[in-house]
């Protein structure tokens, strides 16, 4: 089908014999590679949902690459129920929601100021922010985990009494980490909307934070939702800060959870590619969804500046 | 001119002083401060819990001469940021270009090279386990070798780099795809009209408009190879010809082993090496807008 699109031009087309073009070998073969391509893409992760479907002792004794003689859901039930995934879900959403709202917000007010209010020193701030966002995590990590075990917490914010451990701590760390990346986005477009709709409402006396979320934040939606999604994969899919900023097993969100899967001495790896499917598909459904506020965002970032 | 000379009223400074405040604060205090912190415990012996003891350069001398695992993981690294620069960003590039064409399906063929970036790096790994494993792996079932691809740390980390280049190469190629995308269309039919052939005309035309675009991937680039990570954690804890600079520092504070001095003089080596790259950035970004 894909090989031979160029023939089946429609109809519309064919009444007119200049522009319809005849099958170029060229495109042919460039259909070609790109279906190799896609294919070759696609392949470790049709294995990881065909895996996650066969009994491990058939796979143990055929391989991967094989005919199925079972296919069974077992796996994911087992990982549904066995791993408790549900529990952990609701960890990485307790971490995420707050994670991005708090982000985009401090960011957006940020980015205004920079951006609308010309505030002092802007230059140095937007600067100092966009570099923190693209430092290596470990490079502040060790006294980050210090002074996280020194902070103390009261026991209704965190039962582990300091910030180490504890919802509020992993929180922070995203917010804090992300926020550069977003000022940064929402400062170059929020330069982009005329100005005119600000100074007409300060004509009419409009205070800081009316323009800021009254008037600015409404025009800067198509950001919002590009960034949103964004964030959201970005920090659902965060293993390292809760790997080093949590040790109670059960607070873990999913993306680390999924170790658990693991034997101490056994590891049944179709039981882990069910797991590893089922944490994977928030993400690939928000991309199905979404696909172009996800590649906005990234782009964002990128054709501005 | 006019907005800075305007006054705000007492209202407006208090909302400005607590919404900035706020941002700063965090920002300075959980990200600058801790990198200005890994600098001066890179000097000292601390173990998390004693007392703190300015040893100077001690911890940079032992890493560079006794301690094998720090020359691995700075290859490791050279290592990944050369196949992920030399490798999977031209090839994103190129494909690219290839889609950056009315060609039916492409969405089709853009949103499978671009379904690795959502996944985590976990998941990639763990995926990773399925294609190598010695027994029953996929790759080794379709060449009938038996080679031990993560266990054998001769290869083990091509077959890693592959993995993050699978997920590298999507993400390169709808940077590059929405660069392509803003190139001004008169630019390549004006090389055409001069007899340019396509190759000619992206070379020699529309790459070199797209310089802003090929820092940012640049950066990109280096920022991913010098933050690996989550891979070759989940795959075997960065063990075994996996060492990477990220997990030696990750290991100095999550293993029993808390020596925090040494594992901040880790962490300072790439900080020395990210910041060069990122101050370049910075002052190209910044320079352009002006």
């Amino acid at each position: 089908m894909t090989l031979t699109a160029p023939a089946s031009a429609p109809p519309s087309q064919a009444r007119r014999p200049p522009a319809r073009r005849p099958v170029r070998p060229l495109r042919v073969l460039l259909h070609a590679f790109l279906v190799l391509v896609a294919l070759g893409w696609l392949l470790p992760l049709a294995l990881a949902l065909y895996a996650s479907l066969r009994p491990y002792e058939e796979t143990g004794r055929l391989g991967y690459l094989s005919l199925p003689e079972h296919l069974t859901l077992d796996y994911y039930g087992q990982a549904w129920s066995q791993a408790e995934l549900p529990h952990y879900y609701l960890n990485t959403l307790i971490i995420v929601v707050p994670g991005v709202v708090i982000t985009l917000f401090l960011a957006s007010f940020t980015a205004f100021a920079i951006a609308r209010l010309r505030i002092p020193g802007r230059k140095v701030l937007l600067i100092v922010f966009t570099a923190g966002n693209l430092l290596p995590p470990q490079v502040l990590i060790t006294p980050l985990y210090t002074v996280y075990t020194l902070v103390p917490l009261p026991g209704w914010l965190s039962d582990s009494q300091s910030l180490y451990d504890s919802y509020l701590g992993l929180i922070l760390i995203h917010v804090a980490f992300q926020f550069g990346f977003c000022v940064f986005v929402m400062a170059n477009f929020m330069r982009t909307i005329p100005e005119e709709i600000s100074e007409a409402a300060l004509v009419d006396g409009a205070g800081v934070w009316k323009r800021y979320w009254r008037l600015t934040l409404p025009l800067c939606r198509p950001v919002l939702a590009a960034l949103s999604t964004l964030q959201f994969t970005w920090m659902y899919n965060d293993f390292l800060w809760a790997l080093v900023l949590m040790s109670s097993g059960d607070k873990l969100p999913v993306t680390s959870a999924l170790n658990n899967l693991r034997g101490q001495f056994f590891t049944d790896y179709n039981l882990l590619a069910a797991g590893s499917m089922l944490v994977a598909l928030p993400t690939l459904i928000v991309f199905q969804l979404l696909h172009k506020q996800f590649v906005a965002g990234l782009t964002l970032g990128s054709t501005k500046g | 001119m006019a907005v800075r000379t305007r006054r705000y009223s007492a209202r407006d400074m208090t909302v400005l002083v607590i919404g900035l405040g706020v941002a700063v604060i965090v920002n300075l205090g959980l990200i600058w401060a801790p990198t200005l912190a890994s600098i001066g415990l890179s000097g000292t012996d601390w173990n998390g819990i004693g007392p703190i003891e300015w040893v100077g350069g001690q911890n940079y001398h032992d890493l560079s001469a006794e301690y094998p695992p720090f020359w691995s993981a700075v290859r490791n690294n050279l290592l990944w940021l050369g196949f992920l620069g030399l490798v999977a960003t031209p090839f994103g590039l190129f494909c690219a270009v290839l889609l950056d064409r009315r060609l039916r399906l492409s969405r089709v063929y853009q949103s499978a090279l671009y379904m690795p970036v959502v996944l985590s790096l976990a998941v990639v790994g763990f995926i990773a386990q399925l294609v190598y494993s010695s027994d029953y792996g996929v790759l080794n079932a379709v060449t009938g070798l038996t080679v031990d691809w993560l266990g054998d740390s001769s290869v083990n980390i091509w077959v890693v780099m592959v993995a993050a280049a699978w997920r590298h190469v999507g993400y390169v190629m709808i940077i590059y795809l929405a660069g392509l995308k803003a190139v001004d269309p008169a630019l390549k039919e004006a090389a055409a009209i001069d007899g340019a052939n396509e190759r000619q005309s992206f070379f020699r035309v529309v790459f070199p408009t797209l310089r802003p675009v090929n820092v940012i991937v640049l950066v990109i680039t280096v920022i991913e190879a010098l933050r690996a990570f989550d891979i070759v954690y989940a795959i075997n804890k960065g063990r075994n010809g996996l060492e990477l600079l990220s997990v030696l520092v990750t290991e100095n504070i999550v293993g029993e082993a808390s020596r925090i001095g040494f594992g901040s003089a880790i962490a300072v080596i790439l900080l020395a090496i990210s910041l060069g790259f990122i101050v370049t950035y910075l002052s190209q970004l910044f320079r352009e807008e002006r």
